[in-house]
């Protein structure tokens, strides 16, 4: 099988974009793709979108994007796997290059959700888990999936709600950093217990926004990364995936995610590391509880550390493992469907030491993971990077 | 949302889903009559709630009907403050999931009872419960 790499990224401001609409959001991350990796769209045989795309007009988002990026022709798809649409587009490029079907794949993430008001998301959100047995009659959104969780946590491991605020303290700290961030002020722990309640025990600061954004990675076969003279490409090492039941009571337990578990060993064993391996991770922490539970479930410490690990500063540079050093879905935004690529081209140049110092973590190995969740913890999706 | 430039689109979308309840009839016409059921495997054994008509465990589609006993023990809940648009209009909701004593686990709202005096191991009952004259949902209540 190809090895495959990412040669070019490009990154829209995430935020509220109401000035722009998706296929030119799009091109904001298309454009700057191909062009860092010398190309033109019309060298791209091949295009994945990552779009759960219920809240903007188009249903067929991939088909507009492309046309309005010159990509017209090329194989397409849209991806939804939730919050992973982003990790499954890229899997879906990556498949197709590292099986040699082509030697070049664009995978781009696209979300525009605040063409409707915020009650209309929480009720699309909330409909994503079972909706006949837990939105129905039970109104689930998605905060009361999490809280379901951070409860749980609390009660077995002696988690905190000041744990929980410490994690939105960290990442608004590094998205005040990011100039493509849609939440760029930092916070205190006292902000984020006096916020508003949202499901109990998830207050507004415990919560990712609703962003629009977009993100782009162009993979490339090892072949044509010769052939092209790309300098510094990033190698994908491997990609884990793995899923969970729809209805959340048929879950074992609520104090982790079993697919991000299984995700990530499944990364590990391919990539041939270990979780000490990595010098940088982007997890997904839709909700504060989120992350402290991945840094379990990704093997970062013991089941029921996680809360150690944001008390004793293990996760912020200078730590253990730095993550979310880009804000994380807290503060960076979480545009859904493009989450999963911006984390790819964020950890590119973490391990390409492209970005500030004050938020570039330090390399040893030169190893980086990303940690996409769609639902919560429906589909899950290890990347494993290497440069 | 902001104040750049949009068109307001003239073609509002309704869109109400009809969900198909055929081959699982008995559960909505026990439920009216107070009963909470779930489905049993024949081949398997597997416990099945919510109810299904087939097994994804073994691929078989004889199954049986069980009625639950309702008594189980609270795993996880939360108090939902801000709503989805279609419950706006209901005041904030508890939900609950407990672990019933035939081993399967159910989520639903908890009534009568506020959210400071709620502990994780407590005793819930799940009942059947009428929302309106042509609707049935059930929900949890103390034991
Ligand atoms: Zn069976």
């Amino acid at each position: 099988m190809n090895k495959v790499a990412i040669i070019g990224k490009g990154h829209s401001r995430f935020g509220d974009r109401s000035e722009v609409n998706l296929a030119e959001l799009s091109f904001e991350a298309v454009h700057p793709a191909l062009e860092s990796s010398g190309l033109t769209s019309k060298d791209v045989p091949y295009m994945t979108l990552g779009s759960m795309g219920v809240w903007s007009e188009e249903p067929l988002p991939a088909v507009v994007i492309a046309e309005y990026c010159g990509l017209t022709g090329a194989g397409l798809v849209r991806c939804e796997a939730a919050c992973a649409s982003g990790t499954a587009a890229v899997f879906n490029a990556y498949s197709v290059v590292r099986s040699g079907q082509a030697d070049l794949a664009l995978a781009v993430g696209a979300e525009k959700m605040k063409q409707i008001d915020t009650a209309t998301v929480m009720e699309m959100i909330g409909r994503a888990g079972y909706y006949m047995w837990e939105f129905e009659n039970f109104g689930m959104t998605f905060p009361a999936y999490y809280a379901l969780h951070a409860v749980a946590h609390m009660e077995k491991f002696g988690t905190t709600e000041e744990d929980l605020a410490k994690v939105a303290v960290k990442n608004h700290r590094y998205g005040a950093m990011n100039p493509v961030a849609h939440l760029r002020h930092e916070i205190t722990v006292e902000k984020v217990l006096q916020s508003c309640v949202i499901a109990s025990p998830l207050k507004l600061y415990d919560c990712c926004p609703i962003s629009d954004g977009s993100a782009a990675v162009v993979l490339a076969s090892e072949k044509k990364v010769k052939e092209l003279n790309i300098e510094d490409p990033v190698w994908i090492e491997s990609m884990g995936f793995a899923s969970d039941t729809a209805n959340i009571s048929k879950r074992e337990n609520y104090v982790g995610l079993d697919a991000s578990v299984k995700a990530s060993k499944m990364a590990y064993s391919e990539a041939k590391i270990s979780p000490a391996d990595v010098d940088v991770a982007n997890v997904h922490d839709c909700f504060t509880i989120a992350e402290i539970m991945a840094y379990e479930d990704l093997g970062f410490c013991e089941k029921g550390k996680g809360a150690n690990m944001i008390r004793d500063g293990e996760t912020e540079i200078g730590g253990k493992i730095p993550v979310n050093l880009d804000g994380g879905l807290k503060a960076k935004g979480h545009p859904i469907g493009t989450t999963g690529v911006s984390m790819l081209v964020e950890l590119t140049k973490q391990l390409r030491e492209e970005v500030k110092p004050s938020r570039q973590a330090p390399m040893k190995n030169y190893v980086a993971l990303a940690h996409n969740t769609g639902g919560t913890g429906h589909y899950g999706f290890v990347t494993v990077l290497r440069r | 949302m902001s104040e750049a430039p949009s068109l307001k689109s003239n073609r509002p979308l309704t869109i109400t889903y009809n969900l198909p309840i055929s081959k699982t009839t008995k559960f909505w016409k026990e439920l009216k009559e107070g009963k909470v059921f779930a489905t049993k495997c024949k081949n398997c054994g597997k416990l099945y709630f919510p109810p299904v008509a087939d097994c994804g465990n073994c691929g078989s589609s004889e199954v049986e009907w069980i009625q639950l006993s309702g008594e189980g023990k609270l795993v996880t809940f939360t108090e939902v403050i801000v709503k989805p648009a279609s419950f706006s209009k209901e005041p904030s909701y508890i939900v609950a999931v407990a672990e019933l004593v035939e081993g399967v686990k159910v989520l639903a709202w908890l009534t009568g009872i506020e959210k400071e005096k709620i502990t994780i191991g407590m005793k819930v009952k799940l009942e059947a419960k009428v929302v309106s004259d042509k609707k049935f949902a059930y929900e949890f209540v103390l034991a």
